[in-house]
């Protein structure tokens, strides 16, 4: 078991032909994932590392039964690659794709609900079950399968954190990156939530940064319906305050949103928070 | 992207949302006619220009005059002063806050008033606050309006004035890409009339593509942010003297956490996001070597940016720039082997953990 991505998620790469979805193709089949097609309008017909390309998403379908989306399109095809796979019944979409207009984010996002699809990202490295597979950009070699599952609004902190437990020798289950936008697909409180139902996930790492109130609202959560122990790491808490989007970001926000908030708030949930991304291991072995 | 106060003017204008009539100087001889009394306001993109003495009142050409000589030049935190909006003096009777920004928690557009708008809005009393979640595909059904206007107590004419304002400003949010468009005080004048007092505007810099012509608020970049900014890397400019080099908002940050730890404090710092080319890698370095950093701490965990190509770019910028700058490289993730053996090869020691990477730049940050 694992949390959104199981042994059914057969992917499709939109994007395959470029720099990136190739190099990523290959990664995520070394990963054991089940890479099925690869969509490029235009190169239809050519394969990549043996994963055979279609023109659309509908021929990419019918021809493989896939189910699951990597977006790997530049932000400004982002949108239309997204629609076009909830369109054609992807269940899960991950958009790794950076700086993508925020109202097509919302539009997405919204009509993915209104779909019901999943969509993680944009701007997101993705998720790792090790032992079951991966979509996205994480580097193969951190994981190590185990029973700590990782949610993180960060990409490359994540690995870094990943590595961290590997190299403790404390294994994880399932890695979510949820993407570092202000407007995501999926927030810490889903994972969470499927995490805490996911039998094979016994502890949970959080790992949050300054700006916006998801972190607020995931203590609030995990005060309320968390069983397993969960630890944090809040990056920022040097960082000078961010830019303020005029009057209505501090109306809503009230005063959330800075380090102290989060680190607050998690604590007052029972988490364990973290002073360095290092100590993460160690409080993971303390909460076991 | 933030545009000054009459850019986003001009923007409503365009939209249909009543703003004071008004023309733009920068000089104080440009003004010849002053037929009404008149406000002088500076053209800055911060807040707080009134208690700074940037905006006065005028009644006469001599007046107007000599109000943009005084603000013309001023320093409001930080942003100097090059041009100022003479605008038509509004008899005030009430002042209403309107908003339309993005809620990230529902993943909606949110329209927010306030009954009473003006300075103290930031402390307004939760009662008074009213919010609408606005979906896309719906826009701001007419019921909203109604009852928005029901909330503010607005007399029927007003209000009607309000139910267009509303769908115009709508129309701008959306069709603009904006993150934030904030009218403070939305003013209600004694003859019964509601006119857009200011305009706080802020486009998506991810979809100012879209938008070519848009006139942004100048910006008061030192001469290494714009370096930066061409080169497509985001910095920030802290008061210490380690250079951080990473990739990714969160690594950076926790960069510089780390470092605050051993007692180093970040000075230039440069996130390199999701490149995979050695050239921006190399730009960064150019910027870096000419900020005056005692140290520079590059970071990398690779992922989309691998490590041989961020050591490609370190070695090229180290062979063209020659500078003097000691430098502490640490590198994990995709192809780090690789980039140890590369960077090896050029005497440059790259460390694998990060705290002790930290450590080193400390050391040589001379704390």
């Amino acid at each position: 078991m694992s949390v959104i991505i199981t042994g059914a998620t057969k992917v499709m790469v939109q994007g395959i032909t470029g720099h990136q979805g190739t190099f990523h193709t290959e990664a995520m089949l070394e990963f054991g994932t089940k890479v099925v097609a690869g969509v490029t309008p235009g190169r239809g017909g050519s394969q990549v590392h043996s994963v055979p390309v279609f023109d659309s998403v509908e021929e990419a379908v019918a021809e493989t039964g896939c189910n699951a989306a990597a977006v790997f399109v530049p932000a400004r095809q982002a949108m239309d690659a997204v629609i076009e796979a909830i369109e054609q019944g992807m269940e899960l979409i991950v958009v790794i794709s950076e700086h993508v207009p925020q109202h097509d984010a919302i539009q997405m996002i919204q009509y993915a609900k209104f779909r019901g699809a999943r969509v993680l990202g944009p701007n997101c490295p993705g998720l790792a079950s090790p032992g079951t597979g991966k979509v996205g950009i994480m580097p193969n070699m951190i994981f190590k399968r185990g029973s700590t599952g990782v949610v993180s609004r960060s990409g490359t902190l994540t690995y870094e954190i990943v590595n961290a437990l590997t190299e403790a020798g404390i294994g994880q289950s399932t890695c979510v990156g949820i993407g570092g936008d202000p407007v995501v697909g999926t927030d810490f409180v889903e994972v969470l939530r499927m995490m805490e139902e996911d039998p094979d996930t016994g502890r949970v790492v959080l790992v949050g940064e300054i700006g916006g109130s998801a972190e607020e609202e995931a203590a609030e959560y995990i005060t309320k319906h968390m069983t397993k122990p969960v630890v944090a790491y809040i990056a920022g808490r040097t960082a000078p305050p961010g830019k303020r989007m005029g009057h209505a970001g501090a109306i809503i926000s009230r005063g959330r949103g800075t380090a102290e908030s989060k680190v607050k708030a998690l604590e007052g949930a029972g988490v364990k928070v973290a002073v360095l991304p290092t100590d993460v291991p160690r409080l993971i072995r303390e909460s076991a | 992207m933030k545009l000054a106060e009459h850019a986003g003017k001009d923007l409503f204008r365009r939209y249909g949302i009543p703003v004071p009539e008004g023309f733009l100087v920068k000089d104080p001889s440009e003004i010849t006619i002053i037929e009404t009394p008149m406000v002088v306001k500076a053209q800055v993109p911060v807040g707080g220009r009134g208690k700074a003495g940037g905006i006065r009142f005028a009644s006469t050409v001599e007046q107007a005059r000599s109000a943009a000589k005084d603000i013309l030049g001023m320093d409001i935190a930080g942003n100097v002063v090059s041009e100022v909006l003479i605008e038509e003096r509004l008899s005030i009777d009430r002042e209403i806050y309107v908003s339309l920004s993005v809620d990230r928690s529902r993943r909606l557009p949110l329209l927010m008033m306030i009954k009473e708008g003006g300075m103290e809005v930031e402390s307004a009393p939760p009662a008074q606050i009213t919010s609408w979640p606005i979906h896309p595909f719906v826009g701001i059904p007419s019921y909203v309006c109604r009852n928005a206007a029901s909330k503010l107590i607005l007399d029927p004419q007003p209000a009607a004035q309000l139910e267009a304002i509303l769908s115009n400003l709508w129309r701008l949010f959306w069709e603009m890409d904006c993150e934030l468009v904030e009218i403070n005080p939305l003013v209600k004048t004694f003859d019964g009339r509601l006119i857009a007092a200011d305009a706080k505007v802020v486009i998506d810099e991810d979809a100012v593509y879209r938008h070519p012509g848009l006139i942004e608020a100048a910006p008061n970049l030192t001469w290494l942010e714009r370096e930066a900014r061409e080169k497509g890397l985001a910095m920030v400019l802290l008061d210490g003297d380690v250079g951080v080099l990473a990739n990714g908002a969160g690594l950076t940050m926790a960069t510089l956490d780390n470092l605050a730890l051993h007692g180093a404090k970040g000075g230039v710092f440069l996130d390199l996001g999701g490149t995979d080319d050695e050239k921006v890698v190399e730009a960064a370095l150019a910027i870096m070597s000419k900020a005056g950093q005692r140290v520079i701490l590059v970071n990398i965990f690779g992922g989309i940016t691998k490590c041989d190509t961020v050591a490609e770019g370190l070695i090229s910028a180290k062979d063209k720039l020659r500078f003097e700058t000691p430098m502490v490289v640490r590198v994990r993730g995709v192809n780090e082997e690789q980039a140890r053996r590369m960077l090896a090869e050029r005497g440059i020691a790259a460390s694998r953990d990060l705290d002790e990477a930290c450590q080193k730049a400390a050391a040589l940050g001379g704390v």
